[in-house]
């Protein structure tokens, strides 16, 4: 691709944006969110056309006016969200050999037999070991990332890309991925690889490149650079403490649950956070994490067990009891449950404490307006204006609006799963420093995560998830990344 | 093209309402006259009653089919208070609305309860009540000492002050236009000013994130569907008071006229969501094409086809935004 332009409503997205991928190659693409590697990234699968520049593959320019165009040239896309590519209804085989039965160019008659057959061959090539009978439904969220891949593999792609494939998956599932990145490598086609964790990049990757505003930065091979490096190149300048771990007075128990349990997710669990402490409640995905903080929140009705905030019982029958209870959640889906993409800024600030802002039941506008301007002033959301659509925010100034409209709240307890999950650097750490705060206010927090080096850095206590069950806890400084993820992947032999 | 796409989307529907307007006014001269203006507002008055119910229970993304069903069981329960009961006024008015609301309570158990989804719950109980009204009153309309199935005779008749209700006039305006301005500013202040408006808006835009905010969405949708049944309860009231008869069925035909506003209102100023003024606009739009097509000698049954074409209209501008919202 080389001197692309694209801008939107004025707004320039790419700026003579330049970039290679080689057959057999690893290539990362990096940047902060809103850099502009997505709009690149749409450039080529044909989801936008350029304003300017030429998308050339083997040679050969190519004109890209739809999506059906680039997978005609060999472009192809496994995106994050896994579930809008594939038809829920139907089976792992269909859903692998999609474009081909939707296309006119395959025959009328569809031979069963042949499809699943080749369906299994083409996923035991990948090492992968998927029903092909089984409906897309019911798959786990990796088994339909493979199922996208096989996909892929089946439109004999050149060029792949994965965008933040690895968010949502555990260590085992990442791993399983990268193996089968690999072999498409080997196999002659392009990768490019979009990722927020940068470790992983220098696992795999043979070259880097870092963009920023919309323009290249930086393209190198990963054997030649560093971490630090790559983050100078994202943000501009150096970054220097990712966590900003402050010192705070530890108090009173304000959250203690009690035998928790929901079916065979969530088997019996007992903690407890103080006021000031930062609890983290570490596992790998599958573990129970969000299952349990949906328990804490009155999300989800449990079996048995009880939850006291502040000495006082909580009534967790729904989510409007709980916030009265004074414990809330910042849920792991963010565009789905964490705020109302459709709606503004002011809105979705104002959601919870409706009941503050208006008198009689009528809402102030004034009061609003004040919410609102406090909240986004205090946790740096960038907006042009709080009437702005929160659809229309970065990820990160997303997930700082589904944290803030609890802050006027006066709840006593933070429940926050996977805040970072797809979240760029700099907005990280902004957020890690508001927890930082509240911790500082006094508020207990809960923090659910699987990304092991964000407990280490940020908490006090560790607590490692596994099968339903918290099964071992660290203290701050005594844990590593290893022995967590030993407890998190291995726990219940070690308790019995 | 950009611009005059967002012009067109902003600000179509209220031009084309004009040009509809000028059109007409051009054509004859009676049609701009403020006898025929307020005549169109009267004729559009209750169908505005039935949009505004159909507008909130869409608010909370849901959707209602009861309300025509609810018009019909309201016009003849209010003209049976009256002709079979001789009750007081007040008891005329109350107990269709109280029916309303059950109406929508029974609405709002199957769906938020049992969750039937929206459509096809409302659509059995539009049977239901359909079904009800007309075993009410054994399938015949009522009228004025009418004659009783044990051959005896109504003893009561239409008071004239409810008949006022539908017919008369204050300071120079139709008294059911008052009552649909009225209606049509408190439901707006209501979604714009109210925090249980602002609830319903956020429980129609994503009802797990407003419920993981905090909103108590159940109860939320259940007040939806119950002020949906009120609001086709009081265009009942007003069609009783209005033909001075409860005749049988007389919702029916008020559905689709009443969603088909709301869609058209979907267009106006770009709203691209129901809200309280695009349907007023909307309602207006077709009580102005009807009134003008009238007057144009245009044969009655070439009415649905306007209106149809009117709703693909305002539909397609609308959806088209949408769209290219999405994509781009």
């Amino acid at each position: 691709m080389s001197g692309i332009n694209k801008s939107f409503s004025g707004v320039k997205a790419l700026h003579d944006a330049e970039f290679t991928v080689r057959a057999g190659e690893i290539h990362a693409l990096l940047g902060a969110n809103g850099a502009g590697k997505s709009t690149l990234m749409k450039i080529l699968s044909g989801a936008y056309e350029a304003d300017e520049g030429s998308v050339r593959i083997e040679g050969r320019e190519l004109a890209l006016r739809s999506p059906a165009d680039a997978k005609e040239a060999g472009i192809h896309c496994v995106y994050q969200e896994v579930d809008t590519s594939l038809v829920a209804q139907l089976s792992v085989a269909e859903n692998i050999f999609l474009d081909r039965l939707a296309t006119a160019k395959h025959r009328a008659w569809v031979k069963w037999g042949h499809l699943y057959e080749e369906a299994e061959k083409l996923i035991a090539d990948l090492g992968l070991s998927v029903p092909v009978r089984k409906k897309a439904a019911d798959l786990t969220l990796a088994e339909k990332q493979m199922v996208l891949i096989a996909r892929v593999m089946a439109n004999e792609a050149k060029v792949v890309v994965f965008d933040e494939p690895t968010a949502p998956l555990s260590i085992e599932e990442t791993e399983q991925l990268f193996r089968i990145m690999d072999k498409l490598k080997s196999s002659g086609i392009g990768l490019v690889f979009i990722s927020h964790r940068l470790h992983e990049v220098f696992q795999i990757c043979d070259r880097a490149t870092v963009m920023r505003d919309g323009r290249m930065i930086l393209t190198e091979p990963t054997s030649a650079i560093d971490t630090s490096d790559i983050i100078q190149a994202m943000l501009g300048r150096s970054l220097d403490d990712e966590y900003p771990k402050r010192e705070v007075p530890i108090g009173e128990v304000v959250l203690s649950a009690k035998d928790l349990a929901l079916g065979s997710r969530v088997r019996g669990v007992d903690l407890e956070v103080r006021r000031g402490e930062i609890v983290a409640v570490v596992g790998l995905v599958g573990a129970g994490k969000t299952e349990l903080s949906r328990l804490l929140f009155g999300a989800d009705k449990a079996d048995r067990g009880t939850v006291t905030i502040a000495g006082r019982r909580a009534n967790l029958k729904a989510p409007a009891s709980a916030v009265d209870s004074g414990i809330v959640l910042v849920p792991e889906e963010r565009r789905k449950e964490g705020i109302l993409v459709g709606e503004s800024v002011l809105h979705n600030l104002s959601v919870p404490i409706l009941g503050k802002l208006s008198s009689w039941g009528f809402l102030s506008g004034t009061r609003e307006k004040d919410n609102a301007a406090g909240v986004i002033g205090k946790l740096g959301i960038k907006t042009s204006s709080s009437n702005q659509l929160t659809g229309f925010l970065s990820g990160g100034n997303q997930q700082k609006v589904a944290i803030g409209k609890w802050l006027n709240t006066n709840a006593d307890v933070f429940v926050l799963d996977e805040p970072t999950k797809g979240v760029d650097i700099g907005a990280k750490r902004d957020i890690f420093s508001i927890i930082g705060e509240l911790a500082e206010q006094g508020k207990g927090i809960l923090y659910l995560t699987c990304e092991f080096t964000e407990a280490l850095g940020l908490a006090d206590r560790i607590l490692v998830m596994c099968d339903g069950r918290i099964v071992k806890q660290f203290l701050r400084g005594d844990a590593t990344q290893e022995n967590l993820l030993y407890y998190a992947s291995a726990g219940q032999e070690e308790l019995a | 093209m950009n611009k005059l796409m967002q012009f067109t989307y902003k600000y179509g529907a209220l031009i084309f309402i004009g040009a509809v307007i000028l059109f007409f006014s051009l054509y004859s001269q009676y049609f701009f006259t403020y006898n025929n203006l307020t005549d169109i507002l009267r004729s559009i008055s209750i169908v505005t009653f039935v949009a505004l119910g159909v507008t909130i229970s869409l608010t909370v993304d849901g959707f209602d089919l009861s309300v025509g069903s609810t018009v019909s069981l309201s016009t003849v329960v209010t003209a049976t208070m009256m002709v079979w009961f001789e009750m007081p006024l007040i008891v005329v008015i109350i107990v269709p609305l109280v029916v309303g609301a059950l109406v929508g309570l029974i609405n709002s158990f199957l769906i938020v309860k049992i969750r039937i989804p929206d459509m096809l719950a409302t659509l059995a109980v539009m049977y239901i009540i359909s079904g009800v009204h007309k075993t009410y009153t054994k399938g015949y309309a009522v009228y004025n000492n009418m004659p009783m199935s044990d051959g005896s005779t109504a003893p009561g008749a239409f008071y004239e002050k409810f008949l006022w209700i539908g017919q008369g006039k204050l300071l120079g305006v139709p008294f059911p236009v008052i009552l649909m301005l009225i209606a049509v500013i408190a439901t707006h202040l209501f979604f714009k000013n109210t925090r249980w408006g602002r609830q319903m808006i956020m429980t129609g835009g994503n009802e797990e994130a407003a419920r993981l905010s905090g909103l108590k969405v159940k109860r939320v949708r259940t007040y939806a569907y119950i002020a949906s049944g009120v609001m086709a309860a009081i265009g009942g009231i007003i069609f009783a008071a209005r033909v001075g008869s409860g005749q049988v069925d007389a919702g029916s035909p008020l559905l689709m006229e009443a969603v088909a506003s709301v869609f058209v209102g979907y267009s106006v100023l770009g709203a691209g969501r129901p809200n309280v003024i695009g349907t007023f606009f909307g309602a207006v739009l077709i009580g102005v094409l009807v009134n003008g097509l009238t007057m144009l000698h245009a044969q009655y049954y070439v009415n649905d086809i306007v209106k149809g074409g009117v709703l693909v209209l305002a539909l397609a501008v609308t959806f088209m935004n949408s769209h290219r919202k999405k994509t781009s």
